[in-house]
């Protein structure tokens, strides 16, 4: 029973409608309420209080500024490629949004459990860049094209340690499918692939290496939805806003929609890798805890976690410089992840 | 190789110092200032906007004359005898007031809160208030009027200044009057004499 609504409705066209809608309503509340837990996030670093006037904390701030937003004229700029111009923010969302379709919330709600779910969340999600290429492009502007040029160049390399990284828990869990990944890691925290997933006594040996392709794999995949301190893309400072600079309105709205929205999907890819995805991390001794409904709320507070720990790297760490970005990709990261994948292959063969 | 490996360690023993500074400040108490609702506390001698207590004035316009911006403007009418000025006619200190102050504007939009004005007030009747929220859409609602007097009050009054003023002149001018014809008189007599001298000496 991999969806509860197919199950429940048939396999037909209607509930392949029906399926993605309870996401989109996850993905649209959670970019309002992330938002909101940035701006206060960021306030408490910075011993401030931050949005605390419209409701009660400030928790319908998001909701105005969506309003707000809403409201503001479309402006295209007079020398910008119209047509593309006005595609490119709904291709990085749609981008963003095609992710969610292989992030499993339970054991009985995936949006489609692909035999390739892995590889399909990395190959759609990259298609972002496109998206970001294209609005660069389209602007016309210095700036934008720059910011463009610097999103592709970073997230080409950056797909390299992701996939590398993803592909040691791959190797052990013996598939690319989500549930299965996910199933592998029944039984409790201490079968998580962090520590290196179910098995005997000689798995201690493969922690370090978890560790190092988790850490490989949180850092590539901030570099891939653009945050800090990847966040040369859109560099305020340096490049003014980069690809969203000539966007206002509800187009710039959808390029802050899809980064959030990417946001969420890859914290949820990296607990569905190591962290057990919908898993209690008390295994089987409680059964309530691992029952379908509490499912979703591990897979959910264990995705909030990576955002959260998103935010607080992004309001401590300063941006990176362009020369620093790939050295960090190249020289450190990818020969860190061949150790991994070298390792954990030679586990998998040998053990 | 040694410094690549020493780069990893600064990496991360960098990022983790930082992290838990911005971990601490979770905690911490925040610094902001709920303004309309919190206030900090006015240092005691602050400069704000001013007023006047227009009661104890007495329009001796040296406010005025003190002010660097000229923002403040003072009209003043002469009181005649007998017309009490203002409701008792004296300032709170005992003081006479002789002038009735049908203007006594000030414009915030040149003041430039330097106190200079409040010195040099003999009665004290102009000072700095604790009250800084007063912008305005509008400049010419800056100016801020302290006068108590209404113009048709400052016109009577300036009739009646006129009036006394007629008076007093036709009165010196008929007493100037009878000043002339006496002094011509005695004048005229005094010709009369040293003539009828003169003519005494040539004939004598």
């Amino acid at each position: 029973m991999d969806n509860y609504i197919t199950q429940f409705l048939g396999e037909n066209v209607i509930s392949y409608f029906i399926v993605p809608i309870p996401i989109l309503i996850f993905v649209a509340l959670f970019a309002l309420y992330a938002v909101w837990a940035e701006r206060k996030i960021s306030a408490w670093i910075q011993d401030r209080v931050g949005p605390n006037r419209v409701g009660k904390f400030g928790l319908l701030q998001t909701i105005i500024d969506t309003i707000k937003l809403i409201q503001k004229e479309f402006i295209t700029p007079d020398r910008a490629d119209k047509i593309l111009f006005n595609t490119a923010p709904f291709i990085v969302f749609t981008a963003a949004f095609m992710g969610y379709a292989v992030i499993p919330f339970s054991s009985i709600f995936i949006g489609i459990d692909l035999n390739l779910g892995l590889f399909y969340f990395f190959a759609i999600t990259s298609l972002g860049v496109i998206g970001l290429m294209i609005a660069g492009w389209s602007s016309n502007n210095k700036y934008s094209l720059y910011g463009a040029m610097r999103s592709v160049s970073q997230i080409v390399s950056y797909e390299i340690p992701t996939a590398l990284s993803a592909l040691t828990v791959v190797m052990l869990a013996g598939s690319l499918q989500m549930q299965t990944i996910i199933e592998k890691q029944a039984g409790g925290i201490h079968n998580w692939y962090i520590f290196g997933g179910p098995g005997g006594p000689v798995k201690i040996i493969l922690i370090p290496f978890m560790v190092i392709s988790f850490v490989i794999l949180f850092l590539s995949t901030l570099a891939e939805t653009n945050r800090n301190p990847f966040d040369i893309v859109e560099a305020d400072s340096e490049i003014v806003a980069g690809v969203h600079l000539e966007y206002s309105g509800m187009k710039f709205a959808m390029f802050f929609f899809a980064e959030y929205a990417e946001m969420f999907a890859v914290s949820a890819i990296i607990s569905t890798l190591f962290f057990g995805g919908w898993q209690s991390p008390f295994g089987d001794l409680i059964p309530f805890l691992n029952s379908p409904i509490m499912q979703f709320f591990w897979a959910i507070a264990k995705g909030l976690f990576f955002v959260f720990v998103q935010i607080w790297i992004r309001w401590t760490l300063p941006r990176l410089r362009v020369d620093q970005l790939m050295t960090i990709c190249w020289k450190y990261m990818i020969p860190f992840a061949f150790l991994c994948l070298f390792v954990v292959g030679l586990y998998v063969v040998l053990v | 190789m040694k410094r690549y490996f020493k780069n990893i360690y600064q990496a991360f023993s960098t990022i983790f110092t930082g992290m838990s500074i911005t971990f601490r400040h979770f905690f911490k108490k925040s610094v902001t200032i709920q303004y309309p609702e919190q206030r900090l506390q006015l240092p005691e001698r602050e400069r704000n906007r001013i007023t006047v207590n227009i009661d104890d004035c007495i329009g001796c316009d040296q406010c005025a004359k003190a002010c660097p911006v000229s923002c403040i403007e003072i009209e003043t009418i002469k009181a005649v005898p007998g017309d009490v000025v203002g409701k008792t006619g004296v300032t709170s200190q005992g003081k006479k007031k002789v002038l009735h102050i049908s203007k006594f504007t000030i414009d915030f939009a040149k003041c430039c809160f330097c106190q200079l004005c409040v010195f040099p007030c003999p009665t004290n009747c102009i000072y700095m208030t604790n009250v800084f929220e007063y912008s305005e859409y509008k400049r010419e609602n800056l100016i801020y009027n302290f006068a108590a007097m209404t113009p048709q009050e400052a016109e009577a009054k300036r009739q009646k200044l006129a009036e006394y003023q007629a008076e007093q002149a036709r009165k010196k001018e008929e007493a100037a009057k009878t000043t002339a014809t006496t002094k011509a008189q005695t004048e005229s007599s005094q010709q009369y004499n040293t003539n009828v001298n003169k003519q005494n000496n040539q004939t004598s």
